[in-house]
């Protein structure tokens, strides 16, 4: 291995400070996993998740300057997933069917919709397949809340999304991924 | 409050995300109402198999070598020459941290393929575990104070049932356990804290070795102690303090409360 390295994407690039850098290795770089858990949930595809992750650190080591070194993790996931939606808007453009509509869901009192019919229809086997058939905004939520263990202030600093937002998300994902996961159709609540 | 009222929110109830004035009514229907109860269980049920059962997509190696190789070639490329040994030297700081993953990995490979290693490459490869768990930010695969918790967890991963104790008593409470790889077998290592450090402890099994106890050696910067006792082998990392290490250690022995051991 050589310490001769090409920068992996053209353009012009700020460098980090010897400073900078320590505190790139300190407060970035240890949430490799969960911005590449975060990217393969959101693009539900090995090769892309990774392709992005990439993307989104070369993204964060350009925009150094703007993290003021509170929080690492939630500074990161914000770059990743922004990222990965950009990455699913041009899938989208491109002819492929992804069922998306970010401020379709913000509503917080809606109650059960046709989403619960299109996870009813759907015969899940296992809680992966059940997640990645959620619309994807609920699926990140899920991800973030149930696989990170982060708070509704973090999930909302990372989705840009205000707090009641969050939680109607989580509502609303649970709701359709159980109805998704029940054995035998779907089951009302007392 | 009304059964809807509940169900709306019981999802955010389930996260303790709701006011103390909200979250305690719900807790007051819940105890009068089984149609919620029943609701919150199912949520809960939920929510266990999403973290059991969902997989945790890690990154790669070769997308980690990557990424850390961006970061420091980036930071070298900015080199003016005025500051050119300083960046050096700084730069060689944070990319051995980068280097020390690709290292990591190869040295488990490396020590498969020379067989039954030694006891300095033991040593490093603990060490390097050690590092890599930290890095990673996977330091725990079942995350829990609770020896009761974290036994039972490996159960059906090991061969063999590793001594887990809560040693929080004394000051070195503990914080989860996790599957590795080291010496060429399945590990289970254990993960204790003191303060703002963090212990591993590797632990399995090795039949007919007799009881001994190596004083802390120092690899990178690490403390690493090795002991053995009960035919279990004990390896155990930390950037703590040699002093506070070895009373971990002493802990860890049988009636070794007192520290007479040696």
């Amino acid at each position: 291995m050589t310490h001769e390295t090409r920068p992996e994407t053209a353009g012009p690039q700020r460098s980090l400070s010897p400073r900078e850098l320590d505190r790139f290795h300190e407060s970035v770089l240890p949430y490799l996993d969960a911005a590449h858990n975060l990217a393969r949930y959101l693009l539900r595809d090995a090769h892309d998740a990774e392709d992005a992750v990439q993307d989104a650190f070369l993204r964060a080591i350009r925009h150094f300057d703007g993290f003021r070194g509170v929080d690492g993790r939630a500074w990161l996931l914000r770059i990743v997933r922004n990222t990965c939606f950009t990455r699913l808007s041009g899938r989208r453009s491109g002819g492929e069917t992804v069922e998306f509509d970010e401020e379709r869901h913000t509503g917080e009192e809606a109650a059960a919709g046709p989403e619960v019919d299109l996870a009813r229809k759907a015969a899940t086997e296992s809680v992966q397949e059940g997640l990645d058939r959620l619309a994807v905004e609920f699926r990140e939520a899920l991800v973030l809340r149930e696989l990170e263990g982060l708070s509704y202030k973090e999930i909302a600093q990372i989705t840009g999304v205000p707090i009641g937002t969050v939680m109607s998300r989580l509502a609303r994902g649970r709701k359709q991924l159980q109805l998704a996961l029940a054995p035998s159709g779907p089951k009302e609540n007392g | 409050m009304l059964c809807e009222d509940v169900l709306e929110r019981l999802s955010a109830f389930l996260d303790d995300e709701l006011d103390p004035l909200r979250s305690r009514e719900i807790q007051q229907h819940l105890g009068g109402c089984p149609g919620c109860t029943r609701a919150l269980d199912q949520m809960k049920a939920l929510a266990g198999r999403l973290r059991e059962e969902a997989p945790y997509y890690r990154a790669p190696d070769s997308l980690r070598a990557r990424v850390s190789r961006a970061a420091w070639s980036d930071a070298s490329r900015g080199r003016v020459p005025g500051r050119r040994l300083g960046l050096a030297a700084r730069g060689w700081l944070g990319a051995a941290a980068a280097v020390l993953v690709v290292i990591g990995g190869t040295w488990i490979v490396t020590s498969l393929r020379q067989g039954r290693a030694g006891f300095g490459s033991i040593e490093r490869e603990v060490v390097s575990s050690h590092i890599r768990s930290l890095m990673a930010s996977h330091l725990t695969d079942v995350a829990s104070t609770d020896q009761h918790t974290v036994k039972p967890w490996f159960n059906g991963k090991l061969d063999f049932s590793p001594p887990v104790s809560d040693l929080s008593t004394s000051g070195y409470p503990l914080i989860g356990g996790r599957l590795d790889y080291l010496h060429g077998r399945p590990v289970a290592a254990l993960v204790y804290q003191r303060r703002k450090h963090w212990i591993n402890m590797f632990v399995w099994p090795d039949e007919g070795a007799a009881d001994s106890e190596t004083p802390p050696r120092t690899q990178q910067g690490y403390h690493v102690i090795h002991e053995t006792h009960g035919g279990m082998d004990y390896w155990i990392v930390s950037d703590l303090n040699s002093e506070e290490l070895s009373a971990f250690a002493r802990l860890l022995v049988p009636g070794g409360e007192n520290g007479q051991k040696r």
